[in-house]
C-alpha cells in the first residue's frame, strides 16, 4: 500500500470510527462506511490538511470512494 | 454557571453600544475576546477598559476580502475561535416606495452577507473541535416587521432562517447556532428620539423601560455557555415583552 493510501485510510478510520479492514479502495464513504454528507465535507477538510492541498468543490464531488480519494491525492501530490 | 474561562470569542460591531456590552459580558465571564469594528479608537478604549484578554481586529464588513480575513485573524490571535457573535449592523431606513437599490444592498450586505461569511469561516475550526457557539444579533423587527425598515427587517429575518438551517447542519458536531433579537435598546439611536417618541415606544413595552446593552449581553453569555448545549436554532427575544413570539 502506498504512503498516500495508508494516510488516507488512517484518516477515514479515525474520522468515521469504522474498522480498518472495511476501508478498502472500493468502499463508498456514504453507502459502505456510513458517512453522512457533513462527514464527507469533514473528510475532505482532513485530507486537505494532511496533504497540504486544496480540494475544490467540483473535485470533492467526484471523491466517492476511498480509492477515489487516494487517486486524487496521489495525483495532487505529484503535481 | 456560564463560565467562559479558556474560551475565545469574536464580537463584530464591538465599537457600538450593544456590541461593547456583549464583549464586556463575555469577558467578565472569563472569555478572551477579539473586538472587531470600524472605529479603531472605540475598540482601543474598550480594550483599555477591559485590561487584558482582548485583541483588536478592525474590519469593514462591507468589504468581502476584509471580512474573509477576520476569522482567520481572530483564530491566529487567540489560538482558535469558540464563540462568534455577529452583532455588526447598519440601518438605511426609508419608506419602501423610496428605498433605493444601494440602500437595500448595503444593509443586506453588511447585516446578512457578512454574518454568512463569518459563520462559514468559523465553522471549520468549530467542527474540528466539536464545539462552537454562533450567535447572531438579529432584531424584533425581523419577526414583526417595521415601517421604514424593509431592508433592515429583511436582513434580520434572513439571519434567523440562515441560522436555523445552519443549526440543523452542525448540531451533531457540538456547534450551536442561535439568534438574539433585541427590542428597543438604549443607544445613541434611541437617545436621539424626542420625549414624545420615547413615551410612545414605552407604551408598547410592558416592562416599562428601554432595554440595555447588558440585557442583550446576558442572553449572549447564556447561549455561549456550556449549559446552553441543548439550545440551537432558536431566537431568544430580549424586548421587555413588547412582542411575545
Amino acid at each position: 500500500m502506498s504512503d498516500v493510501a495508508e494516510r488516507v485510510k488512517k484518516i477515514v478510520v479515525e474520522h468515521l470510527g469504522v474498522e480498518a479492514d472495511k476501508v478498502v479502495d472500493k468502499a463508498n464513504f456514504i453507502d459502505d462506511l456510513g458517512a453522512d454528507s457533513l462527514d464527507t465535507v469533514e473528510l475532505v477538510m482532513a485530507f486537505e490538511e494532511e496533504f497540504g492541498v486544496e480540494i475544490p468543490d467540483d473535485a470533492a464531488e467526484t471523491i466517492l470512494t476511498v480509492g477515489d480519494a487516494v487517486k486524487f491525492l496521489e495525483k495532487a501530490k505529484a503535481a | 454557571m456560564f463560565d467562559l474561562n479558556g474560551k475565545t470569542a469574536l464580537v463584530t460591531g464591538a465599537s457600538g453600544g450593544i456590541g461593547a456590552a456583549i464583549a464586556r459580558a463575555l469577558h467578565a465571564a472569563g472569555a478572551t475576546v477579539a473586538l472587531s469594528g470600524t472605529r479603531k479608537e472605540a475598540l482601543e478604549a474598550l480594550a483599555g477598559e477591559l485590561n487584558g484578554r482582548t485583541h483588536i481586529l478592525p474590519c469593514n464588513l462591507s468589504q468581502k476580502d476584509e471580512t474573509e480575513k477576520l476569522v482567520p485573524a481572530a483564530e491566529a490571535a487567540m489560538g482558535g475561535l469558540d464563540i462568534l457573535v455577529n452583532n455588526a449592523g447598519i440601518t438605511r431606513d426609508m419608506l419602501f416606495m423610496r428605498l433605493k437599490d444601494e440602500d437595500w444592498d448595503a444593509v443586506i450586505n453588511v447585516n446578512l452577507t457578512s454574518a454568512f461569511r463569518l459563520s462559514r469561516a468559523a465553522l471549520r475550526g468549530m467542527m474540528k473541535k466539536r464545539f462552537g457557539r454562533i450567535i447572531q444579533i438579529t432584531s424584533v423587527v425581523g419577526v414583526t416587521g417595521n415601517p421604514g425598515q424593509g431592508n433592515y427587517a429583511a436582513a434580520k429575518a434572513g439571519m434567523i432562517g440562515m441560522s436555523k438551517s445552519l443549526a440543523a447542519e452542525v448540531a451533531s458536531r457540538g456547534v450551536t447556532v442561535n439568534c438574539v433579537a433585541p427590542g428597543f435598546i438604549e443607544s445613541p439611536m434611541t437617545d436621539a428620539l424626542t420625549e414624545g417618541q420615547k413615551e410612545a415606544i414605552l407604551r408598547m413595552v410592558p416592562t416599562g423601560r428601554l432595554g440595555t446593552g447588558a440585557d442583550v449581553a446576558a442572553a449572549c453569555v447564556y447561549l455561549a455557555s456550556a449549559e446552553a448545549a441543548y439550545v440551537t436554532g432558536q431566537t431568544l427575544h430580549v424586548n421587555g415583552g413588547m412582542a411575545m413570539i
